[in-house]
């Protein structure tokens, strides 16, 4: 997904800077907008991954529920391109960790991971749906995994639905890669 | 043989070898990629390139350097998972130059692709606040797609002329240290862009050096005193280059300082086509291509002036600032 498919924004929401995340409900002013307590439940409720990592960093939404994870901190709201990584998608059903996100900080991760073969993972990478029966896991957003150099790496976000792991490796970060 | 429109004619009295100097910007470069530490360490990118079958020789100057044997390191399970980044020796040295430190303020004037950028985010631990600008908004997607692909969370991406740059909204009001890789005429990459000197004319050179000077003494007045500013350019003109610290040097408070360049180089010049310049220049750097095997480059680093000014005040970086 592009900035330029956000648009304007959700109502409420001005399409063009960076908003700062309220802590916590409480503070919302901005209707729909994830808070801060949000996004760190997310990632530990689905991914098991402790809301300490995000510790130093803050979280901005920018354009209709793109979250953006900043190292520091900054006075809100930034009217500028960019403000650290994409992280996760909002304002919608299931939220979506980006494969930024899930590259970065995947490997913390201690449930909801797929760890794939290298077959699987070459497909995986590729941009190609599989169907994988034998995951009793969760269904929904994934972490895909295989193993490079001595450890289990993160690919990328994995949507599993119906015994079919679909990849949602964006376009620009497909690849055609070795088989290991 | 590139045909250099005899560009590289008025480069032959800078050199030591001009046959080695014209010989080697005839070759073209080998690909190279640079490890990116926020995501793993070289070793482990060895272990997955030698796993996967791509053939690379480590740089011996640098730990975190790969030489590819193939020209596309794009296809490889390291260049997916954002653990290596391509980019050219020489586009090493301003942020091994610059140095920063996790958790300080730096800015980096035009940042676009990112090579450097990330590079010094990596230097950064990813820690502070690092602010990449540049001018043009098609430039800066590149820039967000190498930091993101790279894992760099402490990059703030902005678009104003660097050569009245505003820090309005930023809640500070001087960076610690600044990266000056100004856009120049670029000689120094014709081995790798063969066409660099299609467009050359003295006339851009002038043009483009204005536009240095510029960015350079911003750059200079944003940083705080006592802190850094690296100047670079990948090109052999004088006029880019101790031409424009000449300049700087004269309506700014800074001054050049020494650095200990990791590849073989030679000194600034101080006189070029019957102009003179301050002698500072001579602790600049200049890369041929011939030197290394590398693409050319020209460096400096300033330590930014302002009453009080100490020798030792870059060490006390780390307690004046923060969130």
């Amino acid at each position: 997904m592009t900035d330029e498919s956000d648009g304007d924004g959700a109502p409420g929401n001005d399409g063009s800077q960076f908003d700062r995340l309220p802590a916590t409900a409480d503070e919302r002013e901005v209707e729909g907008r994830a808070t801060r307590a949000e996004v760190l439940d997310w990632w530990e409720e689905r991914f098991g991954i402790e809301p300490e990592t995000f510790a130093g960093h803050t979280f901005w939404e920018k354009g209709k529920g793109k979250i953006w994870v900043f190292a520091d901190d900054l006075p809100s709201p930034q009217e500028c391109e960019g403000v650290g990584m994409t992280v996760l998608r909002t304002r919608q059903e299931h939220w979506k960790p980006t494969t930024t996100a899930v590259r970065k900080w995947g490997h913390l991760a201690t449930r909801n991971v797929i760890e794939l073969s290298p077959g699987q993972a070459t497909a995986f990478a590729a941009g190609h749906d599989q169907d994988l029966p034998e995951w009793d896991g969760d269904w929904g957003y994934l972490i895909a995994t295989h193993e490079l150099a001595g450890g289990q790496v993160p690919i990328g976000v994995g949507l599993y639905l119906y015994d079919e792991l679909r990849s949602v490796v964006p376009k620009g970060y497909q690849e055609e890669l070795p088989e290991l | 043989m590139n045909d250099d429109g005899g560009v590289l004619d008025r480069y032959a009295p800078l050199v030591d070898d001009e046959a080695a100097f014209r010989a080697a910007c005839d070759r073209p470069l080998p690909s190279v990629v640079r490890v990116n530490t926020l995501a793993t360490d070289a070793d482990r990118v060895a272990r997955a390139f030698d796993e996967e079958g791509t053939d690379y020789e480590r740089v011996d100057w640098h730990d975190g350097l790969f030489r590819m044997a193939d020209r596309s390191p794009g296809t490889t399970w390291p260049y997916a998972h954002g653990w290596v980044h391509g980019q050219e020796e020489v586009s090493c040295l301003p942020a091994i130059a610059l140095d920063p430190d996790p958790g300080t303020r730096v800015w980096d004037t035009c940042a676009a692709p990112g090579s450097k950028t990330t590079h010094l985010a990596a230097l950064m631990d990813d820690a502070g606040i690092l602010v990449g600008n540049d001018t043009s908004l098609g430039r800066l997607s590149a820039l967000r797609h190498n930091a993101e692909r790279l894992g760099v969370t402490n990059l703030v991406v902005d678009q104003q002329d660097a050569r009245n740059y505003s820090l309005n909204g930023f809640g500070f009001d001087e960076f610690d240290a600044t990266l000056v890789d100004a856009p120049c005429s670029c000689e120094g990459t014709i081995r790798k862009n063969p066409d660099a000197f299609d467009t050359w004319t003295l006339d851009h050179v002038h043009e483009v050096a204005g536009i240095q000077k510029g960015v350079l003494r911003r750059a200079v007045q944003a940083t705080r005193p006592g802190g850094t500013v690296v100047y670079s350019t990948c090109t052999f003109a004088p006029e880019e280059n101790e031409a424009v610290l000449d300049h700087v040097l004269r309506d700014e408070d800074c001054r050049v300082v020494e650095w200990d360049c990791p590849l073989e180089s030679v000194s600034g010049v101080t006189e070029w086509k019957g102009e003179e310049y301050d002698r500072q220049v001579t602790r600049a750097t200049r890369v041929y291509p011939h030197h290394n095997d590398t693409g050319g480059f020209f460096l400096a680093k300033l330590r930014v002036g302002g009453g009080g000014e100490r020798e030792g005040a870059e060490a006390d970086t780390g307690s004046e600032v923060g969130a």
